[in-house]
């Protein structure tokens, strides 16, 4: 590790580019705390909208017509909307409206900003997991779930066991894209004060004067984020391919 | 549901079936009935609603008038348990409509597991001995994509077998395989009417219908034009238009 920061430290000293996180301790500590945030905002928001987003789906197909039409509202809002005014609108719109919480002697407000941020980017990327989940769903044909009917399977089995698998194999691709969109969205948490890479890199380059080299480094971390996450939903895809299956 | 059934009365009874989609009336009434351990094949031209009414006897549709019982079971009645009647009713598609997702062995094993909820190891042996019986012996663990037609239709057919039903339904079952593996496809289906297995079976296999089956329909635009044991109707049909159709498919 010494080694690395050496060899950094000689780089700004005979070239002039100066890399202050991988030589100067206290800078690394706030990059490397802005890369845990950006991780616990990207994990937890695509958790969270692939959860709303298959339920979301699920109601689209129920029979009543209030539910679709609600499902239908909640992907019209957060799709024709911006997401960084969705997020001023949690943010400075709904949580001045909550009540606030006595914490050690203290008032503070029920939801922090990181929850705030979580929340809002979930629901923005549901609305569109909702509508490529359908997609998928609408590619299953009627008779493999009509198979699944004269077995005695109920609707909600039938989707569980059959549908539901079916229909991820086709929406892979998509919600592949989704979500790379979702990685790089979290982004917009800087605006609210959430402290993720962002906002870790612009503190750094602001006080080191080193705006070229931190651009750098922002770039190539969320390069690199979003190289493991297609790589995993690539591989998610090898192993859900089916021998045989031709479309 | 207390029923009244006893094995003596007929197993499936349609009396006076009718279904319209919209202004189009595809059954107009229709009433058979079939007993216990007989084999029924229902013929006709494409469009008398063959596939309607086999469709209708496992509640897949609703009929709009009259009544299907099976087994002393009303399957119109608006607070049917549809499970109950489907654990008596299997159902063989043209399309086969195997889960591509799963092996062969899987797809027969899945509703025992999930809809009865039965042991899964006794499960397995029972779905191993059907694969075997339907000769897929060796391709259980194929996915359907790696089947032909008919090794897929005879995957439906064990998947059926499975639920352990009383009644079988095949719906055209042969009309979208190769003609060389209609063969043993067909032979399949026999062996379980000789089994004793109650079937109603909707085909254009004359041939097939002619050997196995106890009765046939001949159905023409939503009605039963003729009925009878099939050498009385395939050789002396009274009516014409079981003269015409016979003489155009035979």
């Amino acid at each position: 590790m010494q080694a690395i920061g050496n060899w950094f430290q000689r780089l700004y000293e005979t070239t002039g580019l100066n890399f202050t996180v991988f030589y100067d301790a206290y800078d690394w500590d706030r990059y490397f705390a802005g890369l845990k945030m950006t991780l616990l905002l990207s994990v937890t928001t695509i958790l969270l909208s692939l959860i709303i987003g298959a339920l979301g789906a699920l109601i689209q197909g129920s029979p009543s017509r209030l539910l679709r039409l609600c499902v239908n509202a909640f992907v019209v809002v957060f799709r024709n909307t911006p997401p960084l005014v969705q997020l001023f609108f949690f943010y400075f719109g709904l949580g001045t409206m909550l009540p606030a919480v006595e914490t050690a002697g203290m008032r503070v407000p029920l939801l922090n900003n990181v929850q705030w941020a979580i929340i809002s980017l979930s629901l923005f990327a549901a609305a569109f997991n909702v509508e490529i989940f359908r997609s998928g769903i609408e590619a299953v044909p009627r008779t493999t779930l009509e198979a699944a009917e004269a077995l005695g399977y109920t609707r909600f089995k039938a989707y569980i066991h059959i549908v539901f698998p079916l229909a991820i194999r086709v929406c892979l691709p998509a919600l592949n894209n989704n979500l790379v969109n979702l990685l790089k969205t979290t982004t917009l948490a800087y605006a609210i004060a959430v402290p993720e890479t962002l906002y870790a890199v612009k503190q750094i380059w602001s006080e080191s004067q080193n705006v070229f080299e931190m651009m750098m480094v922002l770039l190539a971390t969320y390069g690199i984020l979003v190289g493991i996450l297609v790589w995993l939903m690539h591989r998610w895809e090898r192993a859900m391919r089916i021998p045989g299956y031709a479309r | 549901m207390a029923t009244s059934w006893t094995p003596d009365q007929p197993i499936v009874q349609c009396v006076e079936v009718r279904k319209s989609f919209g202004a189009l009336e595809v059954l107009k009434g229709i009433s058979l009935s079939v007993r216990k351990g007989e084999v029924i094949c229902i013929i006709g031209p494409s469009g008398s609603g063959k596939s309607t009414l086999i469709r209708c006897i496992n509640a897949l549709q609703p009929i709009s008038s009259g009544s299907i019982q099976i087994e002393g079971i009303e399957v119109t009645d608006p607070r049917l348990d549809k499970l109950a009647l489907r654990r008596k009713v299997g159902m063989v598609f043209q399309q086969y409509n195997l889960f591509p997702h799963k092996t062969a062995l899987q797809n027969v094993m899945m509703a025992p597991i999930h809809v009865l909820r039965q042991d899964r190891a006794e499960v397995e042996m029972r779905a191993r001995a059907l694969l075997a019986k339907v000769r897929l012996a060796g391709k259980e663990d194929s996915y359907p994509g790696e089947l032909s037609g008919g090794q897929q239709q005879r995957v439906a057919i064990a998947r059926s077998l499975a639920m352990r039903p009383d009644i079988m339904l095949f719906d055209e079952v042969t009309a979208a395989l190769d003609p060389e593996t209609v063969k043993e496809v067909l032979v399949t289906i026999r062996e379980l009417a000789e089994d004793g297995m109650t079937c109603i079976l909707v085909t254009h296999e004359m041939n097939f219908a002619r050997e196995v089956a106890d009765h046939v329909y001949f159905t023409d635009r939503g009605v039963i034009v003729e009925h009878g044991p099939p050498e009385t109707l395939f050789t002396a049909a009274k009516d014409e238009r079981t003269q015409r159709f016979l003489s155009q498919v035979l």
